[in-house]
């Protein structure tokens, strides 16, 4: 690169340089990549439903088709490394929702524990209404 | 430099599709990912197509999968700002992931539509 090392205003870059590994070396580090990461699996389950939505829509031959090639051991890997991530970015953004999040009832802050129970309660409660209405009865 | 306006909203597309994947993705997944390729469950074509049919459900649908898409953009992109340190491909990177997000928008507005 033929920036140059130095400006008027910066004598000189005090800066040292971080490593493109820097987040793997602690735990907590790591865990924020993986966090990052976790969106690209998010990626993968929308592609995965939009890909289903076009077979839906295309017949019962073409979705039998989709689901056979589902359960190829590759994309069920995927798809399962996928579910683990996903699951993982639920738990971490209801985790963060107090921080967000601050309510007020009464001139009182809501505890934070209280706001992230109610986001565990809402998953549970929109998982087991989006099951019930795809499986019925 | 300017300030960008754009960023909150942004960030608020981010935001959204962050409780929509966290809310409704992962039971989609586990169903749709793994428990009906497998048999597991079987809810069937027929019922299925004319469950994604309903005005609602439609709507439903392009939501759930329309605004992780600007999640996924926006957290990618500070993935590769801050994992990778590729700051010099900034531009680049925000065609990249806001593209692939509008793109995949309209593809999603075109499924959800033709179903």
């Amino acid at each position: 690169m033929a920036a140059p090392l130095h400006t008027e205003f910066h004598p000189r870059w005090y800066r040292r340089r971080v490593s493109t590994w820097w987040w793997l070396g602690s735990w907590p580090y790591l865990r924020f990549i993986l966090r990052e990461l976790s969106s690209v699996f998010v990626a993968y389950a929308v592609a995965i439903l939009a890909w289903q939505l076009w077979a839906i829509a295309r017949g019962p031959d073409a979705f039998a088709a989709v689901l056979q090639a589902l359960r190829s051991p590759g994309l069920l890997a995927l798809s399962g490394v996928s579910l683990l991530f996903v699951l993982f970015h639920a738990v971490t953004w209801f985790a963060a929702g107090p921080r967000a999040l601050v309510l007020r009832l009464g001139g009182r802050r809501v505890p934070e524990a209280w706001i992230a129970a109610a986001g565990y309660a809402a998953w549970a409660g929109a998982s087991a209404i989006v099951a019930w209405i795809v499986l019925g009865e | 430099m300017a300030k960008r306006p754009i960023e909150p909203f942004l960030w608020a597309l981010f935001s959204a599709g962050g409780v929509v994947a966290a809310l409704l993705l992962p039971i989609h997944l586990a169903l749709f990912g793994i428990a009906l390729p497998l048999g597991w469950v079987a809810p069937g074509h027929e019922r299925l197509s004319a469950l994604a049919r309903h005005p609602l459900a439609r709507l439903y649908l392009f939501v759930l999968c329309a605004l992780p898409l600007y999640h996924f953009a926006h957290r990618f992109k500070y993935t590769l700002y801050d994992g990778l340190q590729i700051k010099h491909l900034n531009e680049l990177v925000n065609v990249t992931c806001y593209g692939s997000a509008i793109a995949g928008t309209v593809l999603v507005a075109w499924l959800v539509l033709s179903l």
